[in-house]
């Protein structure tokens, strides 16, 4: 029922929503639980497991009962109704009942609960075996559980940002604006993060007295003076959901949900990592139940809950309220209810033994003699004590430490570098604490920080003691419960011990105590409590279990906000993608490059047919392709040569100006690391050339070795890989298509592995006399500005002369028909030796890598050589990732010789081809082997070759 | 003889304009990494001045102005955003082309940037002057504090597209919440 004045709401905006299709109306300023309290709504959601009847037991983020369904682009299941501010329009659905809420058929399973206490599952869905996955389990979940996933793609957006500052204040309560204050004015860069809409914490929900005024007005103050600090950042709607290393934590925005309209591209949340010097945690403390029997009855409420419905929202929870609690909490609920005019049914300072009503309290049960009185009232503000909220203090490990004066835990000292505690959450729960203990510490961190702070007038306010003696439960008939959101009771805890799982992490397992997603917060220091009475240990000696990130639930859409769609990785395009893409040509991704697969022409059905002629093509006429995807790195100085014979396993040094050499290079442990060829373009610069997969591996390999292998040596290395555009020209009349390009220039005056500058239609460009298909072969590069350009001039001109551009299919099955090798050769376990080129690995120098690849076992007739195999059986297919056995083996891992690495289909010799890798391979050339693909069911004879198998003597390549 | 035609990493993608930020590639004469030998920082750096009137900089930092800045790249590596340089007693190498040089500017520009890299940009840490190389979303980048509100960006070309949808995406996100709640 909504009190005809008070709280902050604006009573001049009214906004409609809606619950269970029901309309209503509340304020701006309301959340969902206090527009519904204002509406009577008191039964808002059924419990986990046994579908009780839950009504709204707290007022703000550890809300275990009333969680709901919130219609949005996507719906958002599980939204605590607590945090979800009233918005125009707002739908909200309840969960976890059918066919209503009202009447809910799984409330059945309240009648079986002497069955389905804790443990129920494992010693009863044990067998048959097979009704585990099929019979049980969609019924147990169907029948338990809470909201729902749309199973809808979620398109909306979400950020994820980073910031940084010198201070971090978790918390805007008294603590934590004070500290904030106190650094801000000090000249730190602050950020100032509440999970509330608006700065105060508790001040916004009691009434207290401020320096003489209402609480409220300090705290509109103080928000506005620190809204005016340049160096302070304040961050509402954001909870700070766990510490990590190095100062971090991660924070999560609610940016949209609360608008009935967002704006554009708003996203609707962000997830925020925060990089701070110094913290301090002012995250409070939770008021506790207490567990009596039938304590869930929708209406029983946190006394905290009770006062900050009547103060902040302006509603009275119900029309008689009854308090049970002792001490300052309980005098103050009544109190409150008193001058809010809310009929006060009776204060109970010893215990509630039992509750009565139907989908709501109607009557709790206190001790009258030997019996029992009833007290009528629809609504019962029980104050239990206050736990310390110390989670994030948790996070690195640390266990929070028990204080026998608060029966609370607090945290530990230390318990994450750079994080102090402050205000309630270090135990100090008056006013007056929190605000000298804010100020104190934010004191002591800015001296540590270098800065120097006046002292802080401290504003004076209540400073009453905090005197407690816990009530942990109430014994009666009837189940007392603990955790609310997955319904464990007392007696579960105690069977749980009586059971043998005695051990606190055994108990929490054994009864799902704390398992749900409010993490226990209101139940994890009763059970406890529980559990060590049960046990006969004190509760320190009990221990707690571990809280661990996140603080509240994160949408996983948050974490991940970013990586959606083309944000999932970059993509690098070729200076020809355009053009590529315009012809038709089908993208494939090579690392982040796209490349072109093949050029469709008119008629074509499929791939093959394409790649057929492409290679077709080179070998009879010209190709083009554009192979700017290669590393290009440039190495000078006077120690170059030295450079490059020490990561190659040939003589560089020795390589002649204007000349080009194929290289070999190898990892520290001897494997084969890259191959490519080094061009020789003046007598202290080199150009390197690596393999498009390999590009980022061999520079950081060569920093490497220039850093900390060879840190004397004169040399310079430089990625130029961007600012080249190079394309492959191959064929018989590639001589033609560079005349038709290059300012005077004849083939003649460019032998096999020369290189140079050319002008290119006037432009300053690079040729190199270069072969990957076996043909006569160039490559010639310019600045990438005119990459795309050359690339269309090229294939015109190759077109005119018959030929035209090719792709990475054609590209590969002209390099296997060469026997040329790319990582699916070189793929990290495979020597130079297995490749044939141990002579390359040079007797006269050293060179990273060789004395490894001299250890036993890594040459020799026992290694898996590379071969070339054809098909010499019915079955003319070869396929790659194939396994190699003896002619008349059966086909086990343990007959396997070997395994093909790359095939293709060859146009110029009619049949496919492959490479691979088979024991001795070099000494079996013309054996017939078996070839057995397991994963597509192709088996075929192959004749073992020596791998080149087209134009051996390289007549082509350098004619 | 035909002429090849010349196209910029960012036609075709620029300009982007959202609210009253602007994404704008920059032109620069040249990009030149110099790269100085063996204890040849000095006369390099002299040769420099002489050049272009900016001298080498210290790490993380940005000497001369606007049309003519020489940028820490990295370990004994710069580049000289301006003319084309050539000081001898240094690895020079050409990447004119090699680079997208984004320029990112207006009110909230900060912002921005905060969604795609873990870099402090706050204002008395990254000054006017500043470089600093570090991650834009997935791509590796050379930022420069070119203006109070303005930062350029160097990403490889090849990613010219990619940087511009992200940073796109992140100056709608930024201009959707200073205009909106």
């Amino acid at each position: 029922m909504r009190l005809s004045q008070g709280g902050l709401i604006d009573r001049a905006k009214p906004l409609r929503f809606s619950f269970d299709g029901k309309g209503y109306q509340g304020f701006a300023g309301d959340t969902l639980a206090s527009a519904l309290l204002a509406n009577d709504v008191r039964l808002v959601g059924r419990s986990f497991k046994y579908h009780r009847p839950r009504g709204i037991l707290t007022a703000d983020s550890n809300e275990p009962n009333a969680l709901m369904t919130i219609r949005r682009a996507v719906d958002e299941p599980n939204v605590r109704a607590t945090t979800q501010e009233l918005y125009e329009g707002l739908e909200a659905r309840s969960q976890n009942a059918w066919p209503a809420l009202g009447f809910d058929l799984l409330g059945m399973n309240d009648l079986l609960a002497p069955f389905l206490g804790a443990g129920f599952y494992y010693k009863t869905f044990m067998w048959p075996k097979s009704f585990w996955e099929r019979v049980y389990e969609p019924f147990i979940r169907r029948a338990a559980g809470l909201g729902a996933l749309s199973k809808a793609p979620d398109r909306g957006r979400y950020d994820k940002a980073f910031a940084h500052c010198d201070l971090l204040v978790i918390g805007g309560g008294p603590a934590g604006l004070m500290a904030a204050l106190v650094a801000g004015r000090a000249g730190a860069d602050v950020i100032l993060a509440d999970e509330d809409t608006r700065l105060g914490g508790r001040l916004l929900a009691e009434r207290e007295e401020i320096d003489g005024g209402p609480a409220l007005d300090w705290v509109e103050e103080a928000t506005a003076e620190l809204r005016a600090l340049p160096n302070v950042r304040l961050m509402t709607r954001t909870t700070v959901t766990g510490a990590y290393d190095g100062g971090t934590y991660g924070a999560l925005e609610r940016v949209s949900q609360h608008l009935a309209s967002p704006a554009g591209h708003a996203p609707i949340e962000t997830f925020w990592r925060i990089v701070a010097r110094r913290a301090i945690l002012a995250a409070g403390a939770h008021e506790r139940p207490i567990a009596f029997p039938n304590n869930d009855r929708p209406g029983v409420m946190l006394a905290s809950a009770v006062r900050a419905y009547v103060n902040r929202w302006g509603v009275a929870p119900g029309k008689r309220v009854a308090v049970f609690g002792q001490g300052a909490d309980a005098e103050r609920t009544a109190r409150d209810l008193r001058a809010a005019g809310v009929e006060l049914a009776e204060v109970i300072t010893d215990r509630v033994t039992g509750t009565n009503g139907r989908l709501g309290l109607e009557e709790i049960l206190v001790p009258d003699g030997d019996g029992a009185r009833g007290i009528n009232c629809d609504c019962l503000a029980v104050a239990g004590g206050w736990n310390p909220a110390v989670h994030l203090t948790c996070h690195m490990g640390a266990r929070p430490v028990w204080r026998d004066d608060l029966a609370a835990f607090v945290p530990a000292e230390g318990a994450v570098p750079g994080l102090t505690p402050a205000g309630a959450c270090a135990g100090a729960f008056s006013t007056a604490a929190c605000l000298s203990g804010g100020a104190r510490v934010a004191g002591a961190i800015l001296e540590d920080l270098g800065l120097s702070a006046p002292k802080p007038d401290l504003p004076e306010a209540e400073d009453g003691g905090y005197t407690i003696t816990p009530i942990w439960h109430v014994e009666g008939k009837g189940r007392a419960w603990l955790d609310f959101q997955n319904d464990v009771t007392v007696k579960d805890v105690k069977q749980s011990a009586t059971e043998g799982f005695r051990s606190v992490e055994h108990m929490k397992r054994y009864t799902t105590q704390g398992m749900a997603t409010d993490q226990g917060k209101n139940s994890n220091v009763a059970a406890l409590a529980v559990l060590a009475d049960a046990t006969g240990r004190t509760i320190p000696e009990t221990g707690t279990t571990t809280f661990r990130p996140p603080y509240t639930p994160i949408n996983i859409a948050a974490l991940g906000a970013g990586a959606l769609d083309k944000g999932f990785a970059p993509e690098r395009h070729l200076t020809s993608h355009a053009a590529s893409v315009a012809r038709g040509a089908p993208m494939i991704e090579a690392g982040l490059w796209y490349r072109p697969s093949y050029f469709p022409a008119p008629g074509e059905q499929t791939w093959r047919e394409a790649c057929d002629r492409e290679v077709t093509m080179v070998r009879q006429a010209v190709g083009v392709a554009d192979v700017s995807t290669l590393g290009k790195i440039d190495i000078q100085g006077p120690d170059a040569g030295k450079f490059l014979d020490f990561v190659y396993t040939n003589t560089f040094s020795t390589l002649k100006e204007g000349r080009v050499r194929y290289g070999l290079m190898l990892r520290e442990d001897g494997h084969v690391m890259d191959d490519g060829t080094t061009a020789r373009l003046g007598a202290q610069q080199y150009l390197m050339t690596t393999t498009t997969a390999a590009a980022g591996q061999v520079m950081a390999h060569l920093d490497w070795v220039r850093q900390a292998l060879m840190p004397g040596a004169d040399v310079q290395i430089a990625s130029v890989t961007e600012h080249w555009a190079q394309f492959a020209v191959a064929g018989p009349k590639a001589g033609a298509v560079l005349a038709s390009v290059l300012d005077d220039w004849a083939p003649g005056d460019w032998p096999f592995m020369s290189c140079g500058a050319v002008s290119v239609s006037g432009v300053a460009g690079r040729l190199f006399r270069i072969s990957f298909s076996g043909e006569q072969g160039y490559e010639i590069a310019v600045p990438a500005r005119f990459g795309e350009s050359l690339f269309r001039l090229l294939v015109a001109q190759a077109e005119a002369l018959g030929g035209g551009p090719y792709g990475m299919e054609a590209l590969n099955v002209l390099r296997i028909e060469k026997g040329f090798i790319t990582h699916a050769e070189i793929h990290g376990r495979v020597t130079a030796f297995d490749i044939g080129m141990g002579r390359m690995v040079s007797a006269k120098k050293d060179c990273v890598g060789k004395t490894m690849s001299e250890r036993p076992g890594l040459s020799g007739p026992e290694r898996e050589q590379m071969v070339g195999l054809k098909p010499a059986g019915s079955v003319k297919q070869l396929t790659g990732g194939a396994h190699l056995f003896e002619a008349g083996a059966r086909a086990t891992a343990a007959n396997s010789q070997g395994y093909v690495t790359s095939v293709g289909f060859s146009p110029t010799l009619g049949c496919f081809l492959g490479q691979g890798f088979l024991r001795n391979g070099r000494a079996r050339h013309g054996e017939t082997v078996r070839m057995v693909d397991h994963v597509r069911g192709v088996e075929a004879m192959c004749e073992v070759c020596d791998p080149v198998f087209y134009d051996p003597e390289g007549g082509r390549m350098r004619g | 003889m035909a002429k090849l035609i010349a196209k910029s990493p960012g036609a075709g993608l620029l300009p982007v304009r959202v609210g009253s930020l602007s994404l704008t590639e920059e032109a620069h004469d040249a990009i030149t990494c110099v790269a100085p030998f063996q204890g040849q920082e000095k006369p390099v750096s002299a040769a420099l001045k002489d050049a272009i009137g900016a001298a080498l900089p210290g790490v993380g930092r940005v000497t001369g102005k606007a049309g003519a800045r020489v940028a820490w790249l990295g370990l004994g590596q710069v580049l000289v955003l301006g003319p084309p340089v050539a000081p001898p007693g240094a690895a020079v190498t050409d990447q004119s082309d090699g680079w997208a040089c984004l320029t990112l500017e207006g009110p909230g520009s900060r912002a921005v940037l905060a969604r795609l890299t873990p870099l402090d940009l706050r204002e008395n840490l990254f000054k006017r002057g500043h470089a600093a190389r570090s991650l834009l979303g997935h791509m590796t980048c050379l930022f420069l504090r070119t203006g109070v509100e303005r930062y350029e960006m160097l990403v490889f070309r090849s990613m010219a597209a990619t940087a511009v949808h992200e940073l796109t995406h992140a100056m709608q996100s930024v201009a959707a919440q200073r205009s909106g709640a």
